[in-house]
């Protein structure tokens, strides 16, 4: 791929998902782009990057979903969800044992590994029968993931990645090779294709937000507006669940860390400004 | 170091799960059948077994219930490593005292994975 159309694919890529595609990457570009090359018919990548540039959607869209990345996992990253379990939950039952109800947000779940990892955890708790009202809202840019996680089919190396057997045997039903997850967890979660850069606007007040493994992609400014407009749709008691590897400190000022609890924060709540009148 | 004891039929398969385990830093032994293993077992008790499900002489099923029946409570921690790959195999397993369960083909992730799951790693 020459310069020109990298840093074109880089500039369009930033601009419509926020990804920063660098330079160390430019040897996956390539090998990314065959199958969408292929599915629209072109012989080289070049002729792909001359389309692109006439604004044909669905090819941009297409580019985009192959240039991100989707790696899951059930239960990836455990220790995330022992936090949600042990700390989150518990808190937010008492929180709100009187609404009986709470949002919670998977903002980039890829096939739907995590939110009906989620979901599994929730059912431990037995919500449902308690007469609870979970609204799991699971959401990615990637289209053809979000058709995944609601087909919510795995092959058996998917279900065999952090999934404990016990789960496998008492949440799936075996179909051939494949395995489905229950109807009782799948109606738990609503997927919705969503880029993180658009507005939140849609979505209702929230109690937990996961956003794991994406900032990452981002560039500073975007981590930084992410983070702002997360706060603004999280409850006060609300937490947010990044990747125990992810370090929110000097991008956003409005979340406080949990104590012994990596990638768990809380909202803070700033003491509210004096407005001086103008004009 | 931990020890893992590798039964399996398959001369093939027991060097390629043994070279991951060491990977993973276990001590490996290997045993073709579960009468050979249950007999490894007794002199000398691995932390961990994986276990194959169809061989000859002995079964896995045959070996982990003979297995439970001599040592109390759950050590040493048994994981399955079969094509068995049915739920009534699964649930068989689990009942007759299996920790974890691997349907093969296996990789090295997911003998990790399975292996974290049972606190091996």
């Amino acid at each position: 791929m020459i310069e020109e159309d990298f840093v074109y694919l880089a500039e369009v890529l930033r601009r419509r998902s926020g990804v920063v595609l660098t330079e160390k990457k430019s040897h996956l570009v390539e090998s990314r782009l065959v199958p969408v090359m292929r599915r629209f018919g072109f012989r080289e990548v070049g002729s792909l990057l001359k389309e692109l540039r006439h604004g044909h959607e669905a090819l941009v869209q297409a580019v985009i979903e192959a240039m991100t990345t989707n790696d899951s996992a059930f239960f990836r990253d455990r220790k995330t969800f022992d936090e949600f379990r042990d700390i989150v939950l518990p808190a937010l039952l008492v929180a709100r044992a009187e609404s009986k109800h709470l949002n919670i947000w998977c903002a980039a779940c890829a096939a739907g590994q995590e939110p009906y990892t989620v979901a599994m955890i929730v059912d431990d708790f037995n919500l449902l029968a308690g007469g609870w009202t979970i609204n799991l809202i699971a959401t990615d840019i990637n289209t053809q993931m979000i058709n995944r996680g609601q087909e919510g089919l795995y092959s058996q190396f998917e279900v065999q990645r952090g999934l404990p057997i016990r789960r496998l045997v008492g949440n799936f039903t075996q179909e051939g090779t494949n395995w489905r997850i229950s109807d009782n967890l799948r109606r738990m979660v609503t997927f919705r294709a969503f880029n993180l850069l658009d507005s939140f606007g849609w979505l209702p007040d929230l109690d937990v937000v996961f956003c794991r493994n994406v900032l990452m992609y981002f560039e500073q400014k975007t981590r930084a507006s992410v983070l702002d407009r997360i706060g603004e749709v999280l409850a006060p008691d609300g937490a947010l669940l990044v990747g125990p590897a992810e370090q929110l400190s000097g991008l956003a000022t409005n979340y406080v860390a949990a104590d012994n609890a990596p990638g768990l924060y809380y909202k803070f709540r700033p003491a509210p400004r004096l407005r001086l009148a103008t004009g | 170091m931990k020890t893992c004891l590798v039964v399996d039929d398959s001369r093939v398969i027991r060097k390629v799960a043994c070279r991951i385990l060491k990977d993973l830093s276990f001590e490996t032994e290997e045993a073709e059948n579960g009468a050979a293993a249950l007999m490894a077992c007794r002199r000398r008790m691995p932390d961990a077994i994986l276990l194959d499900w169809q061989m000859p002489q002995m079964t896995g099923i045959e070996f982990l219930r003979a297995l439970r029946s001599e040592t109390s409570g759950n050590h040493p921690v048994v994981v399955f490593c079969t094509t068995e790959n049915d739920v009534a195999h699964i649930t068989e397993a689990l009942n007759a005292g299996a920790d974890e369960y691997i349907m093969k083909p296996f990789d090295r992730g997911i003998i990790a994975a399975k292996f974290a799951e049972v606190g091996l790693v």
